[in-house]
């Protein structure tokens, strides 16, 4: 198209007065917009907290969360590294909940099948079970990713085995640190995926002190923050059990 | 109205020796380009805030781990971002409030985007925006043009040839950012934008130096949008531009 063309197909000639009386409706609903704009931007950050979180946006993190329930694809796996990309030298993601000394020989697993009904565990009993490796990208929420190595039995084999059946058609897992002071809530599907494992090796070594030791949920489909260290007990609900972070404003979900 | 028409007549007019009828007109009339068609305006005027939320959210997200620099060998020429920097802006360390606005205005963003994509392409506005043949060459020349080096600047319709690259260019950082911006949230079930991108490590620099571009755009756009002046300006509020001397036009 020529340049005439353009001017002739859009040149239209108005009176001046017109001309004026458009200009100043536009400018006038312009201004109300910017006004509209402002008094939204002042009413969103006004609005009370929900867990941390302004409200409105604590909703739309929630409805960004069904979206991503629904749409979960739990055969799509985290990118599997060889163990030549390992990092040897492992970043701690977390302190909080983390204790330097606990009593080994007396620490079990809770597994709450029912309130009133916790099976107790030894890690020799965990470790009798199959193990798996899992070499992944590690993704903190703040930014920082690490291909790191874990090994473990996978959830899903622990639960099978232990015949928690009735328990995985609940909705979530909820898990604590041994102190209670750190805890994680998982929904089923995600706590299910065949990388989520109960890691109880780094490196092919047993898991350091600041890394969970002696058990810690790696689950490569999820944030830094949801990989619990020092596990004491494990439960399950149909309701959302507390989430440490997600009481300070994070997402619950916090999926990959 | 029909504009063809009017155009036409207009034309024949000037033509005519008779000067009367047409001096007449000129004192009551303008003559007013409809340029920025009433959607176009909505979706820009849309997009500036929405776009600014998401720098300003995505900033107190990488705050959390701002890592990058730019480096030559060991000598770090400028890291982003300094201390100095986040107190200027009044950007205190809050990752989960940045994660909360970015994760929900990144909808209005996308929502927009897409509206304005959607309307470019039906109504045929794309035909003034996207580059032509000639842009290439001409947006050298309107550069030059602009930077006071030639007193010419090449014939353009709606916008000049290098209006034509940076504007469409945009768009393409736009999705770029969205592409780069799911491959960062859910690297695992979108995991053919991770693939795209080139990696998680690739896909957040790329997201981080979209985001720079914008700031780039936003900058050299605000400027010229001051030195073309009002007129121009408001036609992004009103629509139409005033045509200040018709010959003008016409002779070019």
């Amino acid at each position: 198209m020529s340049k005439q063309d353009y001017y002739s197909k859009r040149t239209k000639e108005v009176s001046k007065s017109s001309l004026t009386k458009k200009l100043v409706i536009s400018f006038f609903v312009f201004a109300l917009m910017v006004a509209s704009g402002i008094f939204a931007w002042k009413w969103l950050n006004n609005q009370p907290k929900e867990q941390g979180a302004l409200k409105p946006l604590r909703k739309v993190l929630e409805a960004n969360e069904r979206i991503l329930t629904t749409t979960f694809d739990s055969s799509k796996k985290s990118k599997v590294y060889s163990e030549r990309d390992a990092v040897k030298k492992v970043r701690v993601n977390g302190w909080i909940g983390i204790k330097k000394e606990i009593d080994t020989v007396a620490w079990r697993l809770q597994v709450v099948r029912k309130p009133g009904d916790t099976l107790k565990l030894t890690l020799d009993d965990i470790k009798k079970l199959p193990k798996e490796d899992v070499i992944f990208d590690f993704k903190c929420i703040e930014g920082w990713s690490q291909v790191t190595h874990w090994a473990g039995v996978p959830l899903k084999t622990f639960m099978e085995y232990y015949h928690l059946n009735e328990q995985e058609q609940m909705k979530y897992v909820g898990l604590q640190t041994i102190d209670k002071k750190y805890y994680v809530g998982i929904d089923m599907p995600s706590a299910l995926q065949s990388q989520t494992i109960l890691c109880y090796e780094l490196n092919n070594e047993p898991l350091p002190m600041n890394q969970g030791y002696p058990l810690r949920l790696i689950i490569p489909v999820k944030y830094g923050i949801k990989h619990i260290k020092q596990i004491g007990t494990i439960f399950f609900s149909n309701q959302k059990p507390p989430d440490y972070w997600a009481e300070r404003g994070y997402d619950y979900y916090a999926g990959l | 109205m029909d504009l063809d028409e009017s155009m036409s007549t207009e034309s024949e007019m000037s033509q005519e020796p008779v000067v009367s009828n047409s001096q007449m007109k000129e004192a009551k009339m303008k003559q007013v380009i409809k340029k920025h068609p009433l959607a176009i305006r909505w979706f820009h005027w849309i997009n500036f805030p929405v776009i600014s939320i998401m720098i300003w959210s995505g900033l107190l997200i990488y705050w959390a781990n701002s890592v990058y620099q730019i480096k030559i060998g060991d000598a770090v020429i400028y890291r982003f971002f300094s201390k100095d920097f986040y107190k200027a802006l009044h950007i205190p360390y809050n990752l989960a409030k940045g994660m909360s606005f970015h994760f929900a205005f990144a909808w209005l963003f996308v929502i927009n985007g897409i509206l304005y994509v959607a309307y470019t392409v039906f109504s045929g506005e794309w035909r003034y925006l996207l580059p032509n043949k000639k842009s290439f060459k001409e947006a050298w020349q309107v550069l030059l043009h602009d930077l006071h080096i030639r007193t010419t600047s090449p014939p353009q319709q709606k916008y000049n040839a290098a209006q034509r690259i940076a504007y469409s260019a945009i768009i393409f950082m736009g999705i770029g950012s969205v592409l780069s911006g799911l491959a960062i949230y859910k690297p695992v079930q979108f995991s053919w934008t991770l693939f795209l991108c080139g990696g998680y490590t690739a896909a957040r620099i790329e997201h981080f130096i979209f985001t720079l571009g914008y700031v780039l755009f936003f900058l050299i756009h605000i400027l010229q949008v001051i030195i073309t002046g009002w007129n121009n300006f408001q036609a992004m509020i009103s629509g139409l531009e005033v045509i200040k001397n018709e010959k003008n036009i016409h002779a070019k």
